[in-house]
Formats: C-alpha cells, sequence, structure tokens
C-alpha cells in the first residue's frame, strides 16, 4: 500500500469499564486529530468490568499504526485489535429510519423495506420507523433510497464488528 | 496478613513512605488540610513549601531527573491543580516520573461548582501519562501505589491522584505495594532478539554509521548510559546527543560530535545528512531535531529503538523498530555484536570520520570574546571551566541561553544537565534548581537563566531563602527576550515586537530583598572573578551578568529547512536574514 494512501480500518479496543475511559479515548483522538467515523461502546464482560470499542478510522498506513499504538499505551487498555488488518471481519450496525408519507410514497416505502428485510417497528396513518441491520453500506443505500419517499429522521448505533472464523482478540 | 485501617490521610502517607519518598514539594490549601495535618505530626516525609504550585512540579522534576527517583507534589483542589497544569505538560512531553496528589472537593460536592472545584481529572488527562480520582476509600492505597508503577516504568510521566477531602479522612485498608498487581501497564523491557541481530548486521555493513540518542538513555539509568559508552566505543561509530540526552556520553570524548538539531552542531547535523546507516536510541525525531522531515537523513537506514512503540514510526519511518528498553537493548546489542565478532570495515570508517573532521574543522560554535562586552557564550564556558572539580547540575530557563548552555557547557555524566526541552516552558530553571538542590544539599547547582525567563518564577527566591538552598542564578542578561527578538531578527525584518524587556528589576536588591546575595558583572574582564566569588558564596546567589545583546544563537536550522542547509552565524559566514514567507509560519 502506498504510504500516502487513506484507508478505512476498524479497530476494536478493550478497556477496563472505569469513568473517563471513553474519554481518554476520544481525547485522544480529537488531542492528535485523527479522524472518527464512528465509534460504539459497551460493556462485555460484567464480572471483570470490560468494555469493548469499536472505532472505524481513516488514515495513512503510519497514521493507523500510531492510532493503535497510542491506544495500547492508554494505562486502561487490555487489547487493541485492527479487524481490518487481521482478517475477513464482520461488521453490523443497526439504524432507525422514520420516513413520513401518505400514498403511493408510503407503499413505496414499505417495499423497499422488504427488500432490505427493514422491519417497522411503530407506524401511523402518515410515518414509520423502519429498524434495519447491516454493514454500514447497507443502511447507506437504505436511507439514500427513502430519502424521496419522506425520509425524515435516522438514528444509527454506529459499528460493531468481530472477526469471522475461530479468531479472537 | 490483617488489614490494617487507618485514615485517608495515614493512607497517603503510609503509601509514600512504602513507595521510598523522602520529599514532597506542595502549597496546602482547603482541600488538603486533612493531609497536612498528617504531615505536621509525622517527620518521616520532608515538606518543602514552594510559592507557586508551578514551580512545585517543575522541583519535583528538576529531583527526579537529578536522582532517578519519582518526583512527587502535593497540592489543593482548583487553583492548586490548574496552576500545576504547566509543569504536569512539561514532565510529559520530557518523560519525567512524578506523582502529583491534588485535592478535591467532598465526594458529595462534586459536579456542584463548589468553591475551589475544578475537573481535575478531565483538564489533566491530556496532560498526565494517567490519572485517578479516588472515590471509594477501598481503593485508595492500591491507586496510591499503581500511581507510582505507571510514573515510573515503562515511558515515564506524570501521573495524577484527585483526592477528594473526604476521602482523605475517611477509614481506608491500607496495603503494601507488594500486595497490588497491576492488571494492564506491564510495558515490555527486553526488546525482540531477531531484530536486534538484524539491526547490529545492518550497522556492521555501515560505510557512514551514527548513533543518535536521547533522554531515553538517561531516563533507562546510568547503567544504560555505560553500556552506550561502551557500545559506542566498541564500534568506533560517531554519536551525536538531543537536548534531552545531554550527559548520555562524555561531551569531551573524541567520538562526540555534539548536539544535533536546529542548534546542534554542523558536524552532528551534517553526519546525520549524510549516514547511511543510523541508530536512535531513546530519541523521538523531534521536530527541533529533523528540521525538515522531506529532506530528513535522505540515504540513510533507520533503526530505532524505544519503550515506547508509539515513538517508532511516529516522523520518521523507520527499517527496524525494536520496542524495549534501551537500557537491556543495549546490554543485548553488546554481547551480540561481541559474540558475532562483528566489525566495521576500517577503511570506510576512516574515510567516514575524515569526512566528519572536515565538518569539525568548520567550529561552529566559535566566538570572538573581546575586551569589554561579555559574549553570552563566554560566561557558560567560563563557569564550565570553574566547576570541573566540583560536583555540578545545571539547570536552566528556556530561549538562547539554554542553547547556549547546552552547546557550550560539556556535560560528562547523567543526571546533571535538567533543562525544558518538549514544552519549552520558561520559568522553568529556578524551581528544577531548587528541586535539584534538595535532592542534592552539598553539590553545586547552577541554574542559567535568561532576563525574561528568571521572572516566571521569580517568587521561589523565597523557597530558596526558607530552605536555604545555596543555588546560583546566573542571568545572561541581554534586555531581550532573546530567542524572540532573534526569530523577529531573521524573519520578521528586524520588527522587535514587544521582545524588549522593559522595566526590569534591580537584580541585586531584589536579591537582597529576599535575603540572599545579589551580584552583578558588566566587563569580561571581571567575569571570572564574579564568576569564583558566586562559587564560594555559601548560600544562594542571583549573579546578573550584562552581556552582548546582539549575540544570536548559532549554528541554526531555519524551520522547514534540512539539515544540511544551516546557518552558521557571524564568526563563520556573516548575518543572514531568512527571505522566506514560508519561515513565517512556521514554529
Amino acid at each position: 500500500m502506498k504510504e500516502t494512501e487513506i484507508s478505512k480500518h476498524t479497530i476494536s479496543v478493550l478497556v477496563d469499564n472505569e469513568a473517563g475511559v471513553l474519554a481518554r479515548v476520544i481525547g485522544l483522538f480529537s488531542g492528535r486529530g485523527y479522524n472518527i467515523e464512528s465509534l460504539t461502546v459497551a460493556e462485555v464482560d460484567a464480572s471483570s468490568h470490560q468494555s469493548r470499542i469499536t472505532v472505524v478510522t481513516s488514515g495513512t498506513p503510519m497514521v493507523i499504526e500510531q492510532i493503535k499504538a497510542q491506544l495500547s499505551r492508554l494505562v486502561p487498555v487490555h487489547k487493541v485489535s485492527d479487524l481490518t488488518l487481521s482478517g475477513p471481519c464482520v461488521e453490523r450496525e443497526l439504524a432507525l429510519v422514520k420516513v413520513i408519507a401518505s400514498g403511493e410514497k408510503r407503499v413505496e416505502s414499505l417495499r423497499i423495506a422488504d427488500i432490505f428485510k427493514a422491519r417497522a417497528v411503530d407506524a401511523t396513518n402518515s410515518s414509520f420507523v423502519f429498524e434495519i441491520i447491516g454493514s454500514p453500506e447497507k443502511i447507506d443505500a437504505f436511507i439514500k433510497l427513502m430519502e424521496p419517499l419522506g425520509l425524515s429522521e435516522t438514528s444509527r448505533t454506529g459499528v460493531a464488528a468481530i472477526s469471522r472464523g475461530t479468531l479472537t482478540m | 496478613m490483617a488489614e490494617r485501617i487507618l485514615s485517608g490521610s495515614e493512607v497517603v502517607l503510609q503509601a509514600l513512605v512504602d513507595q521510598g519518598v523522602e520529599v514532597v514539594f506542595g502549597y496546602p490549601g482547603g482541600a488538603v488540610l486533612p493531609l497536612y495535618d498528617e504531615i505536621f505530626k509525622q517527620n518521616r516525609i520532608r515538606h518543602i513549601l514552594v510559592r507557586h504550585e508551578q514551580a512545585a512540579v517543575h522541583a519535583a522534576e528538576g529531583y527526579a531527573r537529578s536522582t532517578g527517583k519519582v518526583g512527587v507534589v502535593l497540592v489543593t483542589s482548583g487553583p492548586g491543580a490548574t496552576n500545576a497544569v504547566t509543569g504536569l505538560t512539561d514532565a510529559l512531553m520530557d518523560s519525567i516520573p512524578v506523582v502529583c496528589l491534588t485535592g478535591q472537593v467532598p465526594t458529595h460536592l462534586i459536579g456542584n461548582d463548589a468553591f475551589q472545584e475544578a475537573d481535575t481529572t478531565g483538564i489533566t488527562r491530556p496532560c498526565t501519562k494517567h490519572n485517578y480520582l479516588v472515590k471509594d476509600s477501598a481503593k485508595l492505597a492500591r491507586t496510591m501505589h499503581e500511581a507510582f508503577h505507571v510514573a515510573s516504568s515503562g515511558r515515564p510521566g506524570p501521573v495524577v491522584i484527585d483526592l477528594p477531602k473526604d476521602i482523605l479522612v475517611a477509614k481506608a485498608p491500607y496495603l503494601e505495594p507488594s500486595q497490588v498487581q497491576h492488571r494492564t501497564y506491564n510495558p515490555v523491557v527486553k526488546g525482540d532478539r531477531g531484530q536486534i541481530e538484524e539491526a547490529l548486521e545492518l550497522l556492521a555493513s555501515a560505510k557512514k554509521p551514527i548513533l543518535y540518542c536521547g533522554g531515553g538513555v538517561i531516563n533507562s539509568g546510568s547503567q544504560a548510559c555505560k553500556v552506550l559508552t561502551e557500545f559506542t566505543r566498541l564500534t568506533g561509530v560517531p554519536i551525536t546527543l538531543t537536548l534531552m540526552g545531554l550527559g548520555a556520553y562524555p561531551a569531551s570524548d573524541k567520538q562526540y560530535l555534539g548536539m544535533l538539531g536546529m542548534h546542534g552542531t554542523y558536524e552532528a547535523n551534517m553526519a546525520m545528512h549524510d549516514c547511511d546507516v543510523m541508530i536512535a536510541v531513546g530519541a523521538r525525531f523531534d521536530d527541533r531535531v529533523t528540521g525538515n522531515l522531506d529532506f530528513f537523513s535522505p540515504g540513510s537506514q533507520k533503526v530505532q529503538i524505544d519503550i515506547d512503540q508509539s515513538s517508532i514510526n511516529k516522523n520518521v519511518p523507520v527499517d527496524i523498530g525494536i520496542v524495549g528498553d534501551v537500557g537491556h537493548v543495549l546490554e543485548d546489542m553488546m554481547k551480540i555484536w561481541k559474540a558475532k565478532q562483528h566489525k566495521i570495515e576500517a577503511k570506510a570508517l576512516d574515510s567516514w570520520w575524515d569526512e566528519i573532521e572536515g565538518w569539525r574543522g568548520k567550529h561552529c560554535l566559535s566566538y570572538k570574546q573581546p575586551k569589554d562586552i561579555i559574549k553570552p557564550q563566554h560566561v557558560i564556558r567560563r563557569l564550565h571551566a570553574l566547576t570541573r572539580d566540583r560536583k555540578t547540575y545545571i539547570t536552566t530557563d528556556v530561549g538562547q541561553h539554554q542553547m547556549w548552555a547546552a552547546q557550550h557547557f560539556g556535560f560528562e555524566h547523567p543526571h546533571e544537565w535538567m533543562t525544558s526541552g518538549g514544552l519549552g516552558t520558561m520559568g522553568y530553571g529556578m524551581p528544577a534548581a531548587l528541586g535539584v538542590q534538595v535532592a542534592h544539599p552539598d553539590a553545586t547547582v547552577i541554574c542559567f537563566t535568561g532576563d525574561a525567563s528568571i521572572m516566571m518564577n521569580i517568587q521561589e527566591c523565597a523557597t530558596l531563602t526558607q530552605y536555604r538552598l545555596p543555588v546560583k542564578t546566573v542571568i545572561l542578561n541581554n534586555r531581550y527576550m532573546g530567542m524572540v527578538r532573534q526569530w523577529q531578527q531573521l524573519l520578521h525584518g528586524s520588527r522587535y515586537s514587544e521582545s524588549y524587556s522593559e522595566s526590569l528589576p534591580d537584580f541585586v536588591k531584589l536579591s537582597e530583598a529576599f535575603g540572599f546575595t545579589g551580584m552583578t558583572c558588566n566587563n569580561a574582564a571581571d567575569l571570572d572573578d564574579a564568576l569564583t566569588k558566586m562559587l564560594e558564596i555559601d548560600g544562594p546567589v542571583i549573579l546578573d551578568v550584562a552581556v552582548d545583546d546582539k549575540e544570536n544563537c548559532y549554528p541554526m536550522i531555519p524551520s522547514g529547512k534540512p539539515h544540511n542547509e544551516m546557518l552558521l552565524g557571524a564568526e563563520t559566514t556573516g548575518d543572514e536574514a531568512i527571505d522566506s514567507d514560508e519561515g513565517m509560519v512556521l514554529v
């Protein structure tokens, strides 16, 4: 890969679930001018109080290496794994998409939701809230299609990711 | 073992004692009163009362850098903590182990905008290696011990422990240091053997090798410096040191090329530019060292040894990056070099040294000392000569005098040179000297400063008097913020905007007002007498030396220029202005 080429990486970080840990990670990104495209965090192991942060970022290979090294040296960080480099991985995101429409547009939105396997989780005579789960690209495509059909509001969770097969962090 | 239940303050004090702490630099206030009460009741730990919290941190840094131990600071909440921020940032940039205890309002008031409340952990997060807010008495002892572990291991740095007042009063269980396990922070110290072997093969095949070493060697300890010296002599390779690394290798040695970087020597920078194999040891390719990265040492293969993974490939991509404590790695390098009977081809090395001698011939640090006006470089050189037989520690403030001290005072041993390298904090010198003198009461401690820098922590004169700390402060007084003036002259058409030191105090009267000796020196003929007299006085002294106000600090690599485009100054080429708009935007 060329040294100046910017690529997107999904990085998983296992941290102690303690006060301020997210601020440390976010502060590192903002303080050093790194890019955050998406960031999710939740406790994954209650017994050991560990949380998993999934961050999607982009940069040159040197910047990506820096990001991982900088994350690794934070005291509450246990492990840093670059899912983009470590092999194939599954990336999923959930979005709630509100569409306000009537007549043909309303019917069309329902048809497209069906194609995308999105579920209507709320409905009124003039609106739907669709729940869609998939790769960020799939969700982007769905939202784009909903735009002319009365898209009014979107809420996305950001990416959760895990490597395929037997490989673990 | 049965748990010992103590008050929070007792736990803090006991932890300090068990961590081997002898001195704390601090300033009391409401939130830390319980701790100060505990300090009053004991005599195991000495408290040095500074006059400003920033100075407490710099003093702890001076103490830490001159002893290799952790420096400890104690300040109150709110303004106590915010005043400490500059010192903490300074310690972070220069990788100095400091533990800073800050008071905090009681836990039930946190977040209520209480009197003297500040979000200390929030504010200090980016300027510490790590920080803690103790909200549970059960975790107090563990946190104290962990803080010392984090501050002193791996790449050292400052650690803040924020202590709410109720935690200091409440009962808490005490744990010995040995009872605390560190779950996440266990840095690698041993380097990868395969990589070390590879690096040595590269070095053995070099025709123009160079060792580029920094503060990491000093942080690794005196033993690491000793091994570095042995390795350098064994291989016959030229060596250059960074501002932070001065003293890691004896300056008088013939293999030493001097400091490199923006105000480094011609020979060091030219050798860095033209080398074919560079071994960076505990140095981080700072912008003051590399100059323009696009032209930095273009023809070399690079090896970097650093305990901090994030220092490797940060600014300059290297061919071999070895993560480990430089002391351990250097020991391994010595062993393997000997075992494999590596040798650099003598002919190649000789012709490399010939080339270097050519650059040395420029005598880039030379200056002409006239009969009357005192050249600032001359003050440094004379004081160096006059203190050769004494155990001497040098601290500086920031600016021209700092660079002259780095260039002209030859450091033979590690831990004797304290300067604010990364952050460039004016006001560092006097409090750092104070900390050094506390650690080494019988040594000669000299603070080189400027007329502008000294004003930034001048209140510490009172601390010198109170504890009878015989620090010798030498002001190279050119009535300017000299480095600012130099840049204005070179880059901004000699428009000296706000860089003239108007209304300077009379430093003799000022010293006397604080209760110690003040001296002046205005003529080169009197310089040696003044310096000798100053050294003989048994107490603090401020010596105000009027130096040539036109003198600029050379050599100089202007910002944005490569190593081989140095300005050499009037003695060799004549002053030159840098006509470049690009230069103006660079730092």
